[in-house]
């Protein structure tokens, strides 16, 4: 009995992993399309039928990313060698291997810096906000605390749909339509009501004694604050960080409805690419995947920080 | 400010330097709130306001014209409006497929996953990758794999030339399976976390009566998991019923989007500029998802029970 019942459980396992291993597969295959997409050359982007390995990998789908360029008008042709030698590498790549002349540098890396700032600055105004809020409902009695709690929690649920209008008037009344500024407030407003929740949990276990200790011995409430609740609650606060900056980062459609040129970030700004006269594939494929890198590295070195905060809590390893 | 302190006895501490608590508290707390009242409550009102008044946003603004009161023309308006039933239908029957596939396949996942083996963290962050991505540009990559043509979705299913984002009768499922395949994660973590807490004794006690695998599973897995399933059930039915960045990230949004709510608000407020009709829209829209979400909460108190 006792062996069979071994030998089940050994082919349960490989079973079990198989259809893991697919799954992944599964999971994995069109991330590698996308991957191959964009170091594809121009005219193997769109073979028929498709190739999925056997081509000679090339940058330039990311140099077309990178820049505007023409195609050469019929007077002009490809510089001599001579001249070639002396341009930058992405000038020659355009001229040999597609036949076109960079112009100017595209509008992706400016809408890219826009997503780093707007991103940067409503998380630190988040996180700040938050923690302060989350110390002081869990350290302080409030008059009608779990009233206030749930006021705060429910922005978080509020569907976009129901203010995103409004918001859009309100913005455009007071001139901070297509601005920094706007995007950066509306982005922290997001974030805050996480934040406190995410915090008040870090914060509620964080043993009270300490600062009672600090107290005793003459430190002011915010000293204690400072000194000696912020280092505890660190590992929480770049859990919470992380979180806000993603959800700022992957933010698409306040950032669509509120920018057009100025503070537009790449969200909105990397789908309205694909042109009415072709579609350049292997460029969509390269914006797409160097946008989505910074969150696939920071979801792979700072996993723990993230579960606890997409599950709301209920991982906490 | 010690004198104070001594001569009120109603605050935290009787005697302390520094700021007072009750100043740290106000100071931690009111900033968060005024600026949620800003940015939440006040447009709550301004949008309930502005969807019983004809008006848009496009025309110049003339009190008594632009806006005008019409009572609740607008409610009336949509809600017989053949049209947003439709796209109401629509939007239901993405929820009911999405919402299923995600519970179905992340909780089978979880199931496989549920044992100690080597490589177990690999898989957990790869699983967690796609979730952490903007929707909308998964939706954009995703249509390199569902091009008609030259897509891998359709050579390596061996489809032919089905045109997933193009054909609105096939793009709603199409944006069910890229929804499934990001959010599946969601549910197998959610499931996991449930699945790992239940103790190993009961199954051991289960295995010394007998007890088939079946049994085991409905008498002990299901209901100590079901309250984590419960959880990524709601949290995914509401945030499916407001679908809109993976839908624009496959079809742009155009004449072959499929009908859907917040597409169809999107282009009733952003392109047509029906502003006070849109702002019912999103208010009946508001009231659906509070409903759904008290039914599930009120099931959830029920099951707990």
């Amino acid at each position: 009995m006792a062996i069979r019942e071994n030998t089940r459980k050994r082919v349960g396992l490989i079973i079990s992993l198989i259809i893991v291993l697919a799954i992944l597969i599964i999971y994995l295959i069109p991330i590698y399309w996308v991957v191959v997409s964009s170091i594809k050359p121009m005219t193997e982007v769109q073979t028929i039928p498709p190739k999925l390995w056997g081509f000679k990998p090339t940058i330039y789908s990311y140099v077309r990313t990178f820049t505007d360029r023409m195609i050469l008008p019929p007077g002009e042709k490809i510089p001599p060698p001579e001249e070639l030698a002396k341009l930058h590498w992405w000038e020659r790549m355009s001229y040999v291997d597609g036949n076109m002349k960079v112009l100017k540098v595209s509008g992706l890396p400016s809408r890219l810096l826009n997503s780093v700032i707007i991103g940067i600055i409503s998380t630190i105004l988040a996180v700040t906000l938050g923690t302060l809020t989350a110390y002081g409902f869990s350290r302080f009695r409030v008059a009608g605390e779990g009233d206030w709690l749930f006021f705060i929690l429910s922005t978080r649920m509020l569907p976009a749909v129901v203010v995103i209008i409004p918001l859009y008037l309100m913005f455009r009344t007071l001139k901070l339509a297509d601005t920094h500024l706007g995007l950066i407030l509306l982005y922290t407003c997001f974030n805050v009501s996480f934040a406190v929740w995410l915090m008040k949990g870090f914060i509620d276990e964080i043993p009270r004694e300490y600062e009672e200790a600090a107290l005793v011995d003459g430190y002011t409430r915010f000293e204690a604050f400072r000194k000696i609740v912020l280092p505890q609650a660190s590992t929480g606060i770049a859990a919470t960080v992380v979180f806000c900056f993603i959800t700022a980062w992957n933010e698409y459609a306040f950032a669509l409805i509120m920018t057009t040129k100025r503070a537009e970030t790449a969200p909105p700004f990397i789908p309205s690419q694909i042109g009415v006269g072709g579609v350049d594939w292997g460029a969509i494929a390269a914006s797409t995947l160097i946008f989505l890198l910074p969150v696939v590295i920071l979801t792979v070195f700072l996993r723990r920080h993230l579960l606890r905060g997409i599950t709301f809590g209920a991982i906490r390893k | 400010m010690i004198n104070k302190s001594i001569l009120n006895p109603s605050l935290e501490t009787p005697i302390q330097r520094g700021l007072r608590d009750v100043t740290i508290k106000r100071l931690f707390i009111l900033p968060t709130i005024i600026l949620l009242i800003l940015i939440n409550i006040f447009p709550l009102f301004y949008s309930l306001f502005l969807s019983f008044n004809d008006y848009s946003a496009l025309k110049s603004l003339q009190w008594g014209v632009n806006p005008k009161w019409v009572g609740g023309k607008n409610y009336l308006d949509v809600l017989t409006d053949p049209n947003w039933w439709e796209s109401f239908v629509t939007t239901a029957k993405y929820v009911i497929l999405a919402v299923s596939g995600e519970m179905i396949v992340g909780f089978l996942l979880a199931l496989l996953l549920n044992r100690e083996f080597k490589g177990k963290g690999i898989i957990t962050t790869l699983i967690l990758i796609p979730m952490m991505m903007s929707p909308v540009i998964v939706g954009l990559f995703w249509t390199l794999i569902y091009n008609a043509n030259w897509g891998i979705f359709n050579y390596l299913l061996g489809l032919g030339q089905t045109n997933w984002t193009g054909d609105p009768k096939l793009n709603l499922y199409a944006i069910v399976i890229v929804d499934v395949w990001q959010w599946s994660p969601f549910v197998m973590l959610l499931s996991l976390a449930g699945l790992s807490a239940i103790p190993k004794y009961l199954y051991e006690a289960a295995e010394i009566d007998r007890a088939s695998a079946w049994f085991k599973f409905w008498k002990i897995t299901f209901p100590l998991v079901s309250p984590l399933l419960l959880i990524a059930l709601i949290f995914r039915t509401m945030e499916a019923f407001k679908i809109f960045d993976i839908a624009m990230g496959i079809t742009g949004g155009g004449s072959s989007a499929p009908m859907l709510l917040s597409i169809e608000l999107y282009k009733l407020s952003f392109v047509r500029w029906y502003t006070g009709r849109s702002c019912a829209v999103a208010y009946i829209m508001l009231i659906l998802i509070i409903a759904i979400s008290s039914i599930y909460i009120k099931y959830l108190n029920k099951a707990r029970a």
